[in-house]
């Protein structure tokens, strides 16, 4: 059954790129600016976080490679930098430059596993609520209502701040990175589940549905193979901006202690690591990975407004 | 409409009734009543003997029961570090939490409306643009952040403003010591606020924004200008009064998200709040403390939601009261 479909696709996949150049999405892509020069921007991060390993000149893993003698370097173009740190040293003489990649590596990988975590429960919840209606959809969107009342991070800060307590920081240590994608993953999925259900409510009686559901098809099969895929702009839509909120709410959580170690730094436990610093003098610790991680987020939310107008032809005029 | 009000507190009850499950669960779980109260010293027999008396050792429903029961009456355990009322610990820090809240919902008020209906008004100009590019900016800034920058610049490099604490306050309606009515309380307060503030602002100013623009479009509206009425008149009487309607339900499930990052913007300012002592009390596993701020957050999150939802429903006439025809 499946072989056929198979061969029938490869012809068609060298002219996908093709047909891609001639899609309005690509046409307002090359027409604004913005948004060019966020998408490049957001490969480059996605580059510079892929490659942070071969990329960056120390590893600021390894105990071996630092020393405490260079702690709270200036970057290079300061009055007593080291050459050898290029944006200069943190408070226990690691590699800004290296620490940065690192933490934008982590930061990164967090937040786009927590937002497929959230696509995976929203779009399964969404689904089932808006296909089978009644008492299912009813019961499923006031819970929706409810999670959505308690905000991400309250809910977030609370659950970690239980964990933490309960198992002891250091061990908390080595989970953090788990624990964040789950609460940040389960906290937002309403976002996805009521897009998806609005979608499948607009879908499901037009006669595309129908003919399937003439066909035999199961209500598992019409749901996945056949509504699902027309509700995926305003998926993509929300997706770009969800990673930028997950990006945002796990520097949060890192800043008060509840996500990431100082010695596995993503870009929120960097900043938190270097406020004490400021009032020294040493902004850098602070002040760099904040503009990575506030251009990283903007990047994101840019995207995210540009194919929101793109995509979205009733906010179009606007 | 009786039956919307009823459904809506029986919502709420149902939700007040999950939190203290929880935090009930998290009370029985997380660290040992009797090591705070008696220390290691006490022999195991003594120790089951304490557990009996205390009702540690009582089946779940009954504990649970009893926990109610003693929230109900007020009766949030004592925190294990302050030796004090959990209950009283808290509420004594909710005044300098709703200060903060206050001041930056103050600070948005004043500042979304006029900048979202003029940037609706006049989409094209240079001024609504520059508010809508930085409101991009400021929505992709963490609070954390924000309020970082603010105490680089304003306290470290230019020292204008202080960086920590709530400064010189004085007391009104007997425990109530407020900030607002001195001119250092009033220092203090700016900075906090404003960084507060600085997250939901862009939100809101974007909100009102579209939502006034799609007012405007409306037939209503057309038919207001053909009659030849004010556009002043137009703007603020009738498009800006059914803009702000979904301005208040947004509205009022964020000001449960100012108030959980209110715990953000306190750390950053030490600012003597509920938010900073719920910290300090996870670092220092205060079982009580933590349980008694769940509880009195959870209920402020429920009555706004409640409140802002039954609001809604009194100012719209057409939102759906289910379970009625049309």
């Amino acid at each position: 059954m499946t072989t056929p479909v198979e061969v029938l696709d490869i012809p068609t996949r060298p002219s996908a790129w093709a047909r891609f150049k001639d899609t309005h999405l690509f046409h307002s892509f090359t027409r604004d600016k913005v948004a060019m020069v966020s998408f490049g921007l957001f490969v480059l991060y996605a580059l510079a976080a892929l490659f942070a390993p071969l990329i960056a000149p120390y590893n600021p893993y390894d105990p071996a490679s630092i020393d405490i003698m260079n702690s709270e370097l200036p970057p290079i173009w300061q009055e007593g930098a080291d050459p050898a740190f290029l944006l200069g040293t943190d408070a226990q003489g690691r590699d800004m430059l290296s620490t940065m990649l690192y933490g934008t590596r982590i930061s990164l990988m967090i937040g786009i596993c927590a937002v497929m975590l959230q696509m995976f429960l929203g779009v399964l919840i969404g689904l089932s609520a808006g296909y089978f209606g009644g008492r299912v959809d009813s019961f499923l969107m006031r819970m929706a209502d409810i999670q959505l009342s308690f905000s991400t991070m309250m809910v977030a800060i609370v659950v970690l701040a239980v964990f933490q307590a309960a198992f002891g920081a250091e061990l908390y240590a080595d989970l953090a990175i788990f624990m964040l994608i789950l609460v940040i993953g389960i906290a937002e999925w309403p976002q996805y589940a009521r897009t998806v259900r609005a979608s499948v409510l607009a879908e499901k009686h037009k006669e595309y549905v129908d003919a399937a559901r003439v066909m035999g098809f199961g209500s598992g099969r019409i749901m996945w193979r056949h509504i699902l895929p027309n509700t995926l702009s305003p998926l993509l839509v929300i997706s770009t901006v969800q990673v930028a909120n997950a990006i945002i709410s796990e520097a949060s959580l890192s800043f008060l202690g509840l996500g990431m170690p100082v010695s596995q730094p993503s870009l929120g436990s960097l900043i938190s690591s270097g406020f004490e610093y400021i009032f020294s003098g040493a902004w850098w610790i602070t002040v760099l990975p904040g503009i990575v991680l506030v251009v990283l987020v903007l990047v994101m939310n840019l995207l995210g407004d540009w194919l929101r107008d793109v995509l979205n032809p009733k906010l179009y005029k606007g | 409409m009786i039956a919307f009000v009823v459904r809506r507190l029986f919502q709420a009850v149902i939700v007040m009734f999950v939190i203290s499950l929880l935090s009930f669960s998290i009370q029985d779980n997380l660290g040992d009543p009797l090591r705070e109260l008696v220390g290691q010293s006490v022999s195991e027999e003594e120790r089951q003997a304490l557990r009996d008396e205390l009702g540690l050792n009582d089946p779940f429903l009954t504990q649970y029961l009893r926990f109610v029961g003693n929230a109900l009456e007020g009766d949030l355990g004592t925190s294990y570090f302050f030796k004090e009322p959990a209950l009283d610990v808290i509420l004594n820090k909710l005044p300098a939490t709703l200060e903060l809240v206050f001041g930056a919902t103050l600070i948005i008020i004043l500042l979304s409306v006029p900048l979202g209906v003029y940037s609706a008004i006049n989409p094209r100009s240079w001024f609504s643009k520059t508010v809508m590019g930085m409101s991009i900016v400021g929505i992709s800034i963490p609070v954390f952040l924000t309020a970082i920058m603010a105490i680089y610049l304003f306290s470290v490099e230019l020292n204008w403003l202080p960086s920590y604490g709530r400064g010189e306050t004085v007391p009104v309606f007997g425990s109530w010591e407020t900030g607002f009515l001195t001119k250092d309380g009033l220092l203090h307060l700016l900075l906090p606020c404003a960084s507060l503030a600085s997250i939901m602002l862009p939100l809101f100013i974007r909100l009102i924004r579209s939502e006034m623009m799609e007012v405007l479009e409306s037939e209503y509206v057309k038919y207001a200008w053909a009659k030849g009425l004010s556009p002043l008149r137009i703007w603020f009487l009738h498009a800006l009064k059914n803009t702000m309607l979904p301005v208040i339900t947004v509205g009022g499930v964020q000001i449960g998200t100012m108030v959980a990052y209110t715990i953000l913007t306190e750390t950053v300012f030490q600012w003597p709040g509920m938010g900073f002592l719920f910290l300090e009390a996870v670092n220092r596993v205060d079982t009580p403390l933590i349980v008694a701020y769940l509880i009195v957050v959870g209920a402020i999150f429920v009555i706004t939601n409640t409140l802002v939802d039954l609001i809604y429903g009194l100012v719209n006439p057409t939102v759906k009261l289910a379970g009625k025809k049309s």
